[in-house]
């Protein structure tokens, strides 16, 4: 048995093999499909969530090994009351998507860039997200994305 | 060889092309509301399979009794709501959001009141519904105007009758009909019921906007779906499920062709979480299903991980044995021989050489590629009482159709296919060999089904682009003119008569058509391993060879490489006028001087950086590309920046239309950087992204795009502006470093970024 708290709310995992990763879990029994399978090997990021507010690859993490811990996913991110997260705002006002199937795990590494440093540099933003692959290539709209959500973030007092 | 034949006689790769470079919009009829309904089996509330689904994005309408649906792209509501339908496979290429742009525009509907939805899959209702070849806003232009014009003309029609005034004097803005004499004005959905009740008027009367009048096409619009994508809501293929789902793996042998011999399937089934283990023979087509263990559990991760203990005996006495370096090494030994068929030749080649006062001779290669959507393939499919329904995200659903019912041996109107947003297509997902594994998967357990394939399946179970290789000679006269161009092409084949799919080179393909003494011929190595389109099919490598030639003439000329195109396009004139597949040259140099100007071509820079020129024509686009590049001693790269200049006619969506460009230029350049697939065995020796790196972030260039809007009809823009980018790259790495680059990807001549 398990228990995770997913985007606060407290979820029990009964038998489940203690081996299946977050991903899995995430998807297959809690139906948040959000977070998105890509690789399973820890190379592309789709499947990016956080751990304590850090990001982590899901497909990389057994769920045994975060018992009991804080997990936030995509479907997490905006506000309780629906409020999209900056990053969110700025992914639809630079219209960042292509296929958009990397995008998640996109915001989910952005979130945590912008809790950790809140007016990121390139060279912050490049490094934060050189784990997530975008096969599109969108990668310069999630740049332009992020130091517009970091200022609206900035212009607000701060809060994330 | 029987793994050659298998692929000789395979029934959809071509066909595949062929459709997707089709303007197949024949079947397309206006059709009354009746047959629609009909047709579409929109009639009662829509599909009662709506209530089925748990959760997900299936594609079900809402239409109600009272709202205006004059076609089977439009259903207005009282509340004024606009719904309109979207017919082609979303792939990455926005055409949800763009051909719901050209219907608003028509219907002058307010783009706010707006609500697109995923058309069902008719082609007797909407004609062509697939997405390949960059043809869904070429191929829908019309029929798509005709929508949006039929209606607004009705809800005009509606409203001159109900103020009892002549139609001429009302005008419509914004989703409303005015009437200005009278400063009288109607919503769209306060006129929806009383248009609902009209007759549709003859197309013959419908008028149209001129480009002047528009108001919606050209702007930036942020796709329908964001909302939905950055809140993580169900709507690709991997995020459907159905309520008794089950989850399934499938093992194919790594070399193509292999069957199953025997394996530890009562092992299998006893593991946790294991519903069922079988073999699938198959139909022996490689893009429909072929030979295979089937797993079935409980979770993904139950079939995955029961994977990791599946022993399975391949008989592989008709599979690929295909080797790339023995292939590479064959190809080399033909280089300086002459081509086995000579397939085009005008002028005479030979005397232009005899006579030239410089010859030019170099050998380019490049290898096969793979796809690597991010989503890797997956696909759901229940089968019951007969009939058999699939969620699949593909590029070519109604051939999906098709190939179900060959595999299952049902008819094909027992088939119903949803189509679910794809996350990447790049001409992967017109093959369907995933859905009729679903399908077949689903038939033997009776449930709901799952099928999800690993990284690893998809690396190893692609139709890859195939690798090339260019013998190319040229002549320079003595006014250092280009006068005589060959190309020995050395590609492969299957049947040992044709190339492959997507190894040929076809009519037309720059330089033919420019040059008066130009000869192309052939020689073909037999080939195991199943190629097919990939993003701007034969334009995307064959560009890199000729465009670096023709930077190598005009270095060998002593010319500046703008002056040097702009020569070889000569006089403006289409080759063949009416025909937006056939280059115009003067739309050519328009882009080439565009490039230059963007880039400040001819400025001094300092040493160790150069700028790359390079132009292309494909899929009806005219592109030109200029990339500014830097390079150490220790062949490290960096990119400073790329400009596109292109004319693919009007822009439908500014932002949308940006991003293919610069998505094309990041694909091009993450592909030739190091992205290469090897077969040894018939096997596919890459497996995940550790072996076939995709570009990250860091290493992504800025990219500045601009159009020429011309007034063609508009064409489409997923792959044209790929091409030129591979040959700008390398045009900039011989003008920084003076070295020439002739084979790729850039990390075997040891270069890195
Ligand atoms: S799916 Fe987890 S890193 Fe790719
Ligand atoms: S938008 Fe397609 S992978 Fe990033």
């Amino acid at each position: 048995m398990g228990r995770l708290n997913v985007n606060g709310q407290e979820r029990v995992l009964e038998d489940v093999d203690a081996a299946t990763p977050l991903l899995w879990v995430l998807r297959d029994y809690f139906g948040l499909v959000g977070t998105k399978f890509g690789c399973g090997g820890g190379y592309c990021g789709a499947c990016t969530v956080h751990l304590n507010g850090k990001p982590i690859r899901s497909c990389a993490t057994p769920f045994s090994s975060v018992d009991g811990q804080s997990i936030t996913t995509i479907e997490g991110l905006a506000a309780i009351d629906g409020a999209l997260h900056p990053l969110q705002e700025a992914w639809v006002a630079h219209d960042v998507p292509q296929c958009g199937y990397c995008q998640a795990g996109q915001l989910m590494s952005a979130a945590a860039l912008l809790a950790r440093i809140p007016s990121p540099s390139d060279t912050d933003i490049d490094t934060a997200m050189s784990g997530n692959l975008c096969r599109c290539g969108t990668y310069s709209r999630i740049r332009a994305a992020i130091h517009d959500a970091a200022e609206a973030m900035q212009a607000d007092g701060g809060e994330v | 060889m029987k793994a050659l034949e298998r692929l000789a006689r395979d029934p959809n790769i071509r066909a595949a092309i062929h459709d997707a470079e089709a303007d197949s919009n024949a079947v397309w009829q206006k059709l009354n509301r009746r047959t629609f309904l009909k047709l579409t089996g929109l009639a009662g509330g829509g599909l009662t399979l709506a209530a089925c689904i748990s959760s997900g994005p299936a594609a079900v309408t809402d239409e109600q009794p009272g709202d205006f649906a004059p076609n089977a792209f439009i259903s207005i509501a009282p509340d004024g709501s606009v719904l309109i339908y979207s017919k082609s496979p979303e792939i990455g290429q926005g055409i949800k959001t763009s051909a719901p742009m050209i219907v608003a525009e028509e219907l002058d509907a307010d783009w706010a009141d707006v609500r697109v939805e995923q058309a069902s899959i008719n082609p007797d209702v909407y004609g062509r519904q697939s997405a390949g070849g960059s043809r869904s806003i070429a191929s829908a232009w019309d029929q798509l105007r005709e929508a949006g014009a039929t209606a607004r003309a009705m809800l005009v029609n509606a409203a001159a009758e109900s103020w009892g005034v002549a139609v001429d004097e009302c005008t419509t803005a914004a989703s409303f009909v005015m009437h200005e004499p009278t400063g009288r004005r109607l919503s769209y959905g306060e006129l929806a019921g009383q248009a609902a009740k009209l007759r549709v008027p003859d197309k013959s009367t419908l008028t149209f906007k001129s480009r002047d009048d528009y108001g919606l096409i050209g702007k930036r619009i942020s796709g329908v779906d964001n909302e939905k994508i950055v809140t993580g809501k169900p709507l690709f293929g991997i995020d459907q499920t159905l309520p008794g789902m089950l989850y399934a793996s499938y093992s194919k042998c790594p070399a193509t062709g292999g069957r199953v011999r025997d394996a530890n399937l009562d092992e299998i089934r006893a593991l946790p979480g294991i519903r069922d283990a079988f073999v699938l023979e198959g139909n022996d087509i490689v893009s429909e299903l072929m030979p295979g263990v089937a797993i079935v559990g409980d979770s993904t991760w139950a079939t995955q991980s029961a994977r990791a203990r599946l022993r399975i005996d391949w008989d592989e006495s008709d599979a690929s044995t295909d080797s790339w370096s023995d292939l590479a090494e064959q190809a080399a030994a033909l280089s300086n021989k002459q081509g086995a068929t000579v397939m085009r030749e005008f002028g005479n080649v030979d005397e232009a050489f005899t006579n030239a006062e410089q010859m030019l001779d170099a050998f380019y290669s490049y290898p096969f590629v793979s796809h690597a959507p991010l989503e890797p393939q997956n696909c759901t499919a229940w089968y019951h009482d007969g009939d058999m329904e699939i969620w699949a995200p593909t590029q070519r659903p109604d051939r999906a159709k098709d190939n179900v019912a060959n595999v299952l041996g049902i008819s094909k109107d027992r088939v119903t296919l949803y189509q679910l947003r794809v996350g990447g297509g790049f001409g992967r997902r017109l093959m369907n060999d995933y859905t009729c594994e679903a399908a077949a998967i689903a038939r033997k357990v009776g449930a709901p089904v799952k099928l999800q394939w690993t990284r690893e399946d998809d690396m190893a179970h692609d139709f890859y682009r195939p690798g090339g290789f260019h013998a190319l000679q040229a002549s320079l006269d003595s006014n250092g003119k280009l006068s005589a161009w060959q190309d020995h092409f050395i590609t492969f084949t299957h049947d040992g008569n044709k190339p492959v799919p997507s190894g040929e080179i076809r009519d037309g393909e720059v330089p033919e058509g420019l040059i008066d003494n130009y000869k192309l011929s052939q020689s073909l190595l037999p080939l195991g391993t199943p190629t097919g389109p990939w993003r701007a099919p034969r334009s995307n490598a064959i560009a890199f060879a000729v465009q670096s030639f023709m930077h190598e003439l005009s270095n060998a000329a002593g010319r500046d490489h703008v002056e040097f195109l702009l020569e070889l396009m000569g006089e403006p004139r289409w080759l063949d006028p009416g025909n937006a597949r056939v280059l115009n040259t003067g739309r050519a140099a328009a882009v080439i001087k565009l490039a230059a100007e963007m880039a400040g071509w001819g400025q001094q820079l300092p040493a160790g950086r150069g700028l790359g020129l390079a132009f292309y024509f494909s899929h009806a686009g005219h592109f030109a590309e200029i990339a500014d590049v830097s390079v150490d001693s220790d062949r490290k790269i960096t990119v400073h920046r790329v400009v596109v200049a292109g004319d693919v006619g009007p822009i439908i969506n500014m932002s949308g239309a940006e991003n293919q460009c610069q998505g094309a230029v990041i694909d091009g350049l993450s592909t030739m950087l190091g992205l290469e697939v090897t077969m040894e065995n018939g096997r596919v020796q890459e497996s995940n992204f550790h072996q076939y790196p995709l570009m990250r972030m860091r290493n992504s260039p800025t990219v500045d795009v601009q159009f020429i809007q011309s007034d063609f009809a508009p064409t489409g823009l997923g792959e044209p502006a790929l091409p030129p980018l591979a040959p700008a790259i390398c045009n900039a790495i011989y003008n920084a470093t003076g070295h020439r680059v002739r084979t790729l990807p850039l990390s075997k001549e040891g270069y890195s970024v």
